[in-house]
């Protein structure tokens, strides 16, 4: 009988695996001790473990703040590395609780896959990056040629549209992994490597010799990238939604990990809502009412995480360019606490 | 008042067989009942989380390109289900070609094994050691990363004689383009078809033995007939060369790396274990056969072919088919190098891009069930041939 006591098993699985999914988050994690966080894993900058295991990166840091909030110590978080393929099923699934993985909000993947973006936490679009050997001035000049991407990723798809659109040849060549992709670009299978803008500067210090390589100036399409939570657990939405909002905010008041314990006696309102010491809000979202500071402290604002793994004071040097505040020309802008 | 034993009243439940069966019905049922609960629930669970399901998805635009594909297949005009396709004759291409290199490959080494030659026997037996002993997805990183991106890039190109070159981005040969080509497909395989049923016929009416006359229709049948067809409707052969462009070869029949290196890595792994299936098999003929063969006045290879292998297959078949299901299920391993098969296309692209994980994962696994189950019947089939009849 022991195919009965297999279809059973199955059965049980399918009856128990996916209901789990719907309980409160907040309060899984809590119990859990832990947060699940779906990372990257191979990306420099955004989330990749170093030589010694420590995971860095502007996503990473995105998982800290969590973890702060929800546990006053942003170490209490288990990093899952994900492929591009991989993520959205793991997190439907449940294994993560949140999906923190330089990852594109588009309609389909807001309607179709049972997910829902929280914040747009970082401006990007496509780009190409070639040999100097090809002498290219733009994108234009790629036709016929092999690009080698990543499957699954919306690149793959810009990349089909930019040469129809501009009836240009595809020799498209996909790879599953990031590292896999670049590899075979990097041995000279393909002509060119595409993927979103600032991740062609952090994987270009990955190939053989980086000065061979130039990035084109063309951005071909909108990569908006967002943090992911499962449809369906609206306060666990919230909460990583306004955790990212929290450090926007700090950022524009000028709270940084430095002055943060001075500014909680601020006697501007806005600043006393935001840290604490006037109002609920914190407990509105089912977390206490230092949220804020947890977080600016253990981690920083947003400008603070930016400079740190992406920005001026990181390897890669990218320029908040559309990412700096909104009063500063730039895009990031987040609804008020109150 | 007693009663004979032997007229004992039996209660009804107790007959052993209206019992088993009213336990194996009630089991099915309450199987069923499971299943059925499983299946709803899913369908809640999704629909509750908002995640699509259905195959509506397989009418939609795709939108991404493949890099080999055996049928028209275009980005913008085909469809999820024609990507399907794609993927699914990809999967088979190389696994038939595998399977068939394989099988020669191993056949070969093992009856090298056995060898008197002792160089070639240990040759043969290295290969078996080495082969199987690695696991499959390193041997195909090693083919794919050592051995094919050592080839040139492709500015410096290998010529090759006739018109084809060879870099580091595949093969390009020239593509044979026939004239009046498909009425000449149609006429060859008649022939064959013919020729097969010629040997048959023959068979049946007590000529073992091939005749001349035998060899003579059937040469005629397959080469003559053809030959005779292309001159009368005047067939020409033209061939389509690869031409170097601004960045890439262009036309001409095009061999991908990552084709190559898949097919390599699996027959060459498949052909180690199919080499000691083969060799179990020899051993298995008693040793007798081959001395009264011998006795007979036979030399070394007809014994072989006549005596000890026909004996030998029905030993081999068995454990041959599970190496050839092994071989197309590893066929998936395509993914970690690229090759756009089933995998890599449906539960890869299609599945990310639709996030329908249920629908894509079930129908990929009754794919590969389905191709197994099929070939393992086949092979069945050719099993209860080569059976030892026993009269």
């Amino acid at each position: 009988m022991k195919w009965v006591s297999v279809a059973l098993a199955v059965a049980g699985a399918a009856l128990v695996g996916l209901s789990s999914a719907s309980a409160a988050t907040l309060d899984t994690v809590k119990a859990r001790g832990v947060l699940n966080c779906g990372a990257n894993g191979q990306l420099p900058g955004f989330g990749m473990p170093d030589a010694q295991g420590v995971w860095t990166g502007f996503d990473v840091e995105m998982c800290r703040a969590l973890a702060a909030a929800i546990f006053d110590d942003p170490d209490k978080v288990k990093f899952i590395p994900l492929t591009a393929k991989d993520r959205f099923t793991a997190l439907q699934s449940g294994d993560v609780d949140v999906l923190i993985r330089n990852t594109t909000w588009t309609l389909s993947r807001d309607t179709q896959l049972g997910l829902n973006a929280t914040m747009i936490n970082y401006y990007d679009g496509q780009g190409f990056i070639v040999r100097k050997s090809l002498k290219l001035n733009s994108a234009l000049e790629l036709n016929d040629a092999a690009v080698c991407v990543q499957q699954g990723t919306t690149s793959e798809l810009n990349l089909s549209d930019y040469f129809r659109t501009n009836k240009m040849r595809l020799k498209s060549v996909t790879f599953a992994t990031l590292d896999e992709a670049l590899k075979a670009y990097d041995t000279g299978r393909c002509d060119a490597y595409t993927t979103d803008a600032s991740q062609l500067y952090s994987v270009r210090l990955k190939l053989a010799k980086p000065e061979d390589h130039v990035v084109l100036p063309e951005v071909i399409s909108k990569e908006p990238f967002a943090a992911f939570v499962r449809h369906g657990d609206d306060q666990w939405f919230d909460i990583v939604k306004w955790v990212q909002f929290a450090m926007v905010n700090a950022e524009e008041f000028g709270i940084g990990q430095s002055n943060v314990d001075e500014m909680v006696s601020s006697a501007n309102p806005e600043i006393k809502r935001l840290l604490g010491s006037e109002g609920n809000y914190g407990e509105q979202l089912g977390l206490t009412k230092d949220w804020v500071v947890r977080i600016v402290k253990k981690v920083g604002n947003y400008g603070e995480v930016f400079d740190r793994t992406i920005g001026q004071n990181s390897a890669l040097k990218i320029a908040r360019g559309q990412n700096a505040l909104w009063t500063k020309g730039g895009l990031m802008y987040a609804p008020p606490v109150r | 008042m007693t009663r004979p034993s032997g007229a004992a009243p039996v209660p009804t439940l107790g007959r052993p067989r209206l019992r088993g069966l009213l336990i194996q019905a009630g089991l099915i049922v309450v199987v069923a009942a499971l299943a059925w609960v499983a299946v709803i629930n899913v369908a809640e669970n999704l629909a509750r989380a908002n995640i699509a399901t259905g195959f509506d998805f397989w009418n939609v635009t795709a939108g991404f390109d493949i890099s080999q594909t055996l049928i028209f297949y275009s980005a913008q005009a085909s469809t999820y289900g024609r990507a399907f396709w794609v993927g699914f004759l990809n999967t088979v291409l190389v696994a038939a070609l595998a399977i068939a290199l394989a099988t020669i490959i191993g056949f070969v080494v093992g009856i090298a094994r056995l060898s008197p030659n002792f160089l070639v026997a240990k040759l043969a037996s290295g290969y078996v050691e080495l082969i199987r002993n690695i696991p499959l997805l390193l041997q195909l990183l090693f083919w794919y990363n050592a051995v094919l991106k050592a080839l040139p890039d492709i500015r410096d190109s290998v010529m090759l004689p006739g018109g084809g070159y060879l870099n580091i981005r595949g093969l390009f040969l020239p593509a044979p383009n026939v004239f009046g080509g498909q009425t000449l497909a149609l006429v060859l395989l008649g022939g064959i078809v013919a020729a097969i049923a010629w040997r048959w016929w023959r068979r049946k009416t007590g000529r073992i033995a091939a005749t001349p006359l035998d060899i003579a229709v059937m040469a005629f049948l397959v080469l003559g007939l053809p030959l005779l067809v292309a001159i009368f409707i005047e067939a020409r052969i033209s061939f389509a060369y690869p031409q170097m462009g601004r960045f890439n070869i262009r036309g001409g029949l095009e061999i991908l790396p990552e084709f190559v290196a898949l097919l390599a890595g699996l027959s060459i792994y498949t052909a180690a274990f199919i080499a000691e299936v083969v060799r179990a098999g020899l051993l298995s003929v008693p040793k007798g056969q081959t001395e009264a063969a011998y006795s007979l006045g036979l030399r070394r290879g007809p014994t072989m072919r006549l005596v000890v292998v026909p004996q030998a297959m029905r030993v081999i078949v068995p454990p041959l088919t599970n190496q050839y299901l092994n071989l197309f299920k590893n066929s998936t391993l395509a993914v970690a190098i690229g090759y756009p098969d089933l995998v890599q296309i449906f539960t890869g692209t299609v599945l990310n891009n639709t996030g329908q994980a249920v629908e894509v994962v079930v129908l990929t696994m009754a794919v590969y069930l389905t191709i197994s189950l099929a070939t393992s019947l086949a092979m069945n089939i050719y099993n209860k041939r080569v059976m030892l009849v026993e009269r």
